[in-house]
C-alpha cells in the first residue's frame, strides 16, 4: 500500500509518523536525536512502521475478539514486541562490552554477564502493563540499569564500577545506531503467542489472529513520498522539496488534530513557537524564540540534570508545590545558579519548580502575544505539552489573558510536526510532485 | 550604507569597479589629511550635510560606515568585545562599541592606515539620541570642536515652515560660523548651490534605479544590492561629480539588465528564478551580510523595496531632491525627512505603498538589537502592514555588527518558514486535510 511519511527531526527527539492514502495515521515512532541525526530519522521510522503493522493487524482482526477485549490484547501485544526488541538490543550491548574486554580480565567478563542476566531478568517487568519508565529509549533504559545494577555487582565481584562504565560508555553509541536485524516476522509471531497464552482470559483464537499478523506483516508499505521537517532538516539526505519548514508542519498538524484551531504553541528542545493558522491550517503569522533558547524545553533538561531526576519527574514534582516562587530568569546557562540561589534561600525543590514552569509559560505567552494573541481555539503541542505542570501553568495564563478559550492538547502531541509532514508528503503527490521514494 | 569594498567579491559590474575606487580614493585622502593639509569632519549617514562639509574644503568622515566596514571585514566582533571590556554595556549600540574599540586600536581605517583625528564634530541629525551620546564620547576623546544641529522629530508627519526655518536658523548662526572658523574658508553661497544642483542630478538617476524594481523580474535587489547603491549618495560623495558619474553608469547597468529582463546580481551571479518579491524593513546585518543575502536570493526571495535605502534620505515616497534654489532650505528638509525622523504612521504608508507600487508578496522585518531608532513599534508596523494589505508578514531579528547576534540556523528557519507560508498562501493551501 502507499504510505506517506513524515519526520520530525528534533533537537532532543526524532519523531515519524505513517499515514495511508486516507490520510489515517498508521504508526507513529520517536526516538532520541543522539548526534547521529540519519540513524535516529531510520530509527524513528522503524518505530513508526511497528506502530503500523500493529495497525494492519488491527485492521485485520476484524470482529474476531471482542470488542472491550481489542484494546487490551493490543496493548500487550505492543509491549511484547517493545519487549523483544529491547531484549535484541540488550544482547547486542553485552556482547559488544564483551568484546572490549582485554584477554583475562575474567573477572570483569563475569562481573558483566552477571549485570545483563540481571538486566535481562526484570526487563519483563518493566514492560508490563502501567510499569513506569524512566524513558523509552534504549539508552536511557539500559544505561540507568546498568549504573544500577552496575555498581551492586562491582562491589560485590570486586571490580571496578568504573571498568564496567567504561565499557558501557564505549559500546552504547555503536549499539544504538545499529539498527535491529533478525527475522521480523517471527518476532511479531512470537509476541502474538505469548500474549494470546498469558492472555487467556481474552479468549483470542490464535490461528484467526495469527493469519491477521501474517497479512499484516507480509503486506508491503512502500514509501511513496517522505517530507522532513524539524531543527535538523537540512541534515536529511533529501532532496530540497521533501523538506518543510516544523512551523508550517506544526500548523498543519494541529489543525490536523483540531480542525477549529487557530493559535498554536509549540514549546520545544530548544524552540519556542507561537503560530496562527487559518481554517484551512495555513500559516498566517509566527514568532519564536530568537538565538536565546531560554525557557524552552532544554532548559527543563538542565534543571533536571540539576536536580539529578529525569525529565519527565519534574512535572509531577512541581504539581506538588504549595507556592509558586519567583523566578527571575529563564535562561539556560543561568538555570543552574537560579535553581542553587533558590535552595539556598531555604525555598523547597516543588515550589522552585512550580516557579520554573510559570517563567516558562510567561516566556511563551510573551511569543504568543507578539504572534497575535490568542482568540479561537488554543492547541499546545511538542515535548513539554507532556509536562502537567507546564499544561497547568499554560491554562490559567491564557485564561487570564484571553477568557475562556478551549486549550486542546493531544496525547500524541509529541507527533504534531510529524503528522504535518506527513500531510504534506500526502499533499505532494495530490499536487502532482511526483511518486518519488526519499 | 555600504560599500563596494568586499575583498572577495565574485561579480564586479563597471559600477561596483569605480564605487570601489571612490571609496578607495577617499579613505586614501582621510588617512593622508594632515600631509595633504585637509581638515576633516566626522559626521552620520542620516541627514548628513556633505555638500556643505565640501564648501568649507574639509574631509567628511563618516564613524558609521567605519563600523559598516569592519563588520563586513568580519573584525567588529573583538572591537565590540574591547569596547565592552572597557565598561560600554551589552546593550550599547553596536556602531558605537565597534567604532570605540577601533579607537582604542589606533583608529585603523579599511586601508590599514590610522584614521586621522577629526578637526570637528558635526551632529546633524538628532533623531537618533544615541549619535548624541556617541559624539560626546568621541569629544571627550579627541578634545575637538563639536557643532550640534537639533533636528525635530516629524511627530505630526509633516515638516512645517516653523520647523525649517528653526533648522535654517541653527545653519546660519550655529554650522557655517563654526565650520569657517574650523576651516578658515569663508561660506560662499554658490559654491554650495552648485553641488546641491548635482546631487539633484545623481538623485534622479538614484531613483530610477530604485524604481527599476516594479518590474518583474526585478532587475535589482533593492536591499542587498540597495544597500550598494546608496553607498555614494548617503555618504561622503553625494555633490560630487564622481558621484553624477557613478550613478549615471549605474543607471546603464541597470537599464540593460532590465532591457534584457535579467533579474539582480548576486555574489553568486545572476539571480535565475524570482519566486518571492519582498519589502523589507530595518537595516541589513553586516557580519554575515553574504550568507544574510544568500538565504534570500537560494529561495528566489528578491527585494523589491526597502526602508533602510531611506534611511540617508527619502527621495521616492515625497519626490524630495536637493534644490539650488532652495539651497539651506533644502538641507532643512533633507535632515527632517530622513526615514527614521518620520512617524510611525508615515512608515506604516510608505510601506504600504510600497507593498503596492512594487506588488510585492509580502513584508518582512529585520529588526535590529542594537538600533532602537528603527526597532521601536516595528511589531505594531507590521500588523498594521499586514491588516492594510493583507500580505503576509514575518519577523525576525539579528543585529548591524555584533556577530554573536546573528544566528544563522534561526534565522535561516524563520526565512524558509516565512517563504513556504507565502508559497502555501499563493496556493491556497492545497486540498483539505482529513483529521487524524
Amino acid at each position: 500500500m502507499k504510505c506517506y511519511i513524515g519526520i520530525d527531526l528534533g533537537s532532543t527527539t526524532t519523531k515519524a509518523v505513517l499515514m495511508d492514502a486516507d490520510m489515517e495515521v498508521l504508526g507513529q515512532g520517536i526516538t532520541n536525536s543522539r548526534s547521529n541525526y540519519e540513524t535516529a530519522a531510520a530509527v524513528a521510522k522503524q518505530e513508526a512502521h511497528i506502530g503500523a503493522r500493529l495497525t494492519l493487524f488491527r485492521r485485520g482482526l476484524g470482529d474476531a475478539v471482542a470488542g472491550k477485549n481489542v484494546d487490551e490484547l493490543m496493548e500487550d501485544l505492543e509491549l511484547n514486541i517493545r519487549l523483544e526488541q529491547f531484549l535484541e538490543q540488550l544482547e547486542d550491548l553485552r556482547a559488544t562490552c564483551a568484546s572490549h574486554i582485554r584477554d583475562g580480565q575474567m573477572g570483569v567478563l563475569e562481573a558483566l554477564t552477571e549485570v545483563f542476566e540481571r538486566i535481562n531478568a526484570e526487563a519483563p517487568g518493566m514492560f508490563q502493563r502501567g510499569a513506569r519508565r524512566r524513558s523509552d529509549f534504549f539508552r536511557d533504559i539500559a544505561g540507568s540499569r546498568v549504573m544500577y545494577i552496575g555498581e551492586e555487582v562491582a562491589k560485590t565481584a570486586g571490580v571496578s564500577f568504573e571498568t564496567l562504565l567504561n565499557l558501557y560508555d564505549k559500546s552504547i553509541i555503536d549499539v544504538e545506531n545499529r539498527p535491529p536485524e533478525g527475522d521480523i516476522a517471527a518476532k511479531y509471531r512470537r509476541a502474538l503467542h505469548r500474549v494470546v497464552e498469558s492472555d487467556a482470559h481474552l479468549k483470542v483464537d490464535e490461528k484467526i489472529a495469527q493469519e491477521a499478523m501474517r497479512k499484516a506483516v507480509e503486506m508491503e508499505l512502500e514509501e511513496t513520498y517522505v517530507v522532513g521537517t524539524g531543527y535538523g532538516r537540512v541534515t536529511l539526505p533529501f532532496p530540497k522539496e521533501h523538506i518543510r519548514s516544523e512551523i508550517l508542519c506544526h500548523g498543519l498538524g494541529a489543525h490536523m488534530m483540531y480542525p477549529e484551531t487557530r493559535t498554536v504553541l509549540d514549546i520545544g528542545g530548544q524552540d519556542t513557537k507561537a503560530i496562527q493558522v487559518d481554517p484551512r491550517g495555513i500559516v498566517e503569522n509566527f514568532q519564536m524564540n530568537d538565538r536565546c533558547a531560554a525557557g524552552c524545553g532544554r532548559y527543563l533538561g538542565y534543571i533536571a540534570d540539576e536536580m539529578n531526576m529525569g525529565l519527565h519527574e519534574l512535572g509531577p514534582m512541581a504539581m506538588k508545590a504549595t507556592k509558586s516562587v519567583r523566578i527571575n530568569s529563564t535562561c539556560t546557562v543561568f538555570a543552574g545558579a537560579e535553581l542553587r540561589d533558590r535552595l539556598a534561600l531555604g525555598e523547597k525543590r516543588e515550589d522552585i519548580l512550580a516557579g520554573l514552569h510559570r517563567a516558562i509559560i510567561l516566556r511563551a505567552m510573551s511569543i504568543i502575544s507578539r504572534s497575535g494573541g490568542v482568540t479561537e481555539q488554543f492547541t499546545f503541542t511538542g515535548g513539554v505539552a507532556n509536562n502537567e505542570a507546564a499544561v497547568k501553568e499554560l491554562r490559567k495564563l491564557i485564561h487570564e489573558n484571553y477568557g475562556d478559550i478551549t486549550i486542546n492538547i493531544n496525547p500524541a502531541s509529541i507527533y504534531t510536526g510529524a503528522l504535518g509532514a506527513a500531510a504534506f508528503a500526502r499533499r505532494a503527490v495530490e499536487n502532482g510532485a511526483g511518486e518519488t521514494a526519499a | 550604507m555600504s560599500t563596494a569594498t568586499e575583498r572577495d567579491e565574485v561579480v564586479k559590474e563597471p559600477s561596483m569597479l569605480k564605487q570601489k575606487e571612490m571609496i578607495a580614493d577617499n579613505y586614501d585622502r582621510l588617512t593622508r589629511a594632515q600631509e595633504l593639509g585637509l581638515k576633516v569632519s566626522s559626521t552620520y549617514v542620516p541627514g548628513n550635510l556633505n555638500e556643505l562639509v565640501m564648501c568649507f574644503d574639509m574631509l567628511n568622515n563618516l564613524p558609521e560606515i567605519n563600523a559598516i566596514q569592519n563588520g563586513m571585514r568580519k573584525k567588529s566582533g573583538a572591537l565590540i568585545m574591547d569596547a565592552e571590556k572597557m565598561g560600554h554595556s551589552e546593550d550599547v549600540c553596536t556602531y558605537v562599541k565597534a567604532d570605540i574599540g577601533n579607537m582604542a586600536k589606533g583608529a585603523i581605517a579599511p586601508n590599514g592606515k590610522p584614521m586621522p583625528v577629526p578637526d570637528l564634530l558635526l551632529l546633524s541629525y538628532t533623531g537618533c539620541f544615541t549619535f548624541m551620546k556617541w559624539f560626546e564620547l568621541l569629544r571627550d576623546q579627541y578634545g575637538c570642536r563639536t557643532v550640534m544641529l537639533h533636528v525635530p522629530y516629524e511627530g505630526d508627519g509633516k515638516i512645517t515652515q516653523n520647523m525649517r526655518d528653526y533648522v535654517v536658523k541653527q545653519l546660519k548662526e550655529e554650522v557655517i560660523p563654526t565650520f569657517e572658523e574650523v576651516s578658515g574658508v569663508k561660506f560662499d553661497i554658490d559654491r554650495l548651490r552648485e553641488y546641491l544642483r548635482k546631487s539633484a542630478e545623481a538623485e534622479d538617476n538614484f531613483v530610477w534605479v530604485l524604481e527599476s524594481a516594479k518590474s518583474r523580474p526585478s532587475p535589482i535587489d533593492a536591499y542587498f544590492g540597495g544597500v550598494f547603491y546608496i553607498g555614494p549618495i548617503f555618504t561622503a560623495f553625494r555633490g560630487t561629480d564622481d558621484a553624477v558619474e557613478y550613478y549615471e553608469i549605474l543607471r546603464k547597468e541597470i537599464e540593460g539588465r532590465l532591457a534584457a529582463g535579467e533579474g539582480p546580481v548576486t555574489p553568486e551571479g545572476d539571480m535565475s528564478e524570482e519566486k518571492y518579491r519582498l519589502v523589507v524593513e530595518g537595516p541589513p546585518n553586516w557580519t554575515s551580510f553574504r550568507d544574510f543575502w544568500k538565504m534570500f536570493y537560494d529561495e528566489g526571495a528578491v527585494v523589491v523595496a526597502s526602508t533602510y535605502t531611506k534611511v540617508g534620505g527619502v527621495y521616492d515616497y515625497d519626490g524630495f531632491r536637493h534644490d539650488p534654489d532652495r539651497p539651506l532650505e533644502s538641507l532643512a528638509d533633507y535632515c527632517l525627512g530622513c526615514y527614521t525622523n518620520r512617524n510611525l504612521p508615515t512608515r506604516v504608508d510608505m510601506i504600504e505603498g510600497y507593498i503596492d507600487q512594487y506588488r510585492a508578496d509580502g513584508f518582512l522585518v529585520n529588526s535590529i538589537k542594537s538600533c532602537n531608532s528603527f526597532s521601536a513599534g516595528q511589531l505594531m508596523m507590521m500588523r498594521e502592514v499586514e491588516k492594510r494589505t493583507g500580505k503576509p508578514a514575518a519577523f525576525i531579528e539579528t543585529d548591524l555588527v555584533d556577530p554573536r547576534y546573528f544566528s544563522p540556523a534561526n534565522v535561516k528557519n524563520r526565512l524558509e518558514s516565512y517563504f513556504q507560508m507565502i508559497e502555501q498562501k499563493r496556493r491556497g493551501g492545497g486540498p483539505p486535510a482529513r483529521a487524524a
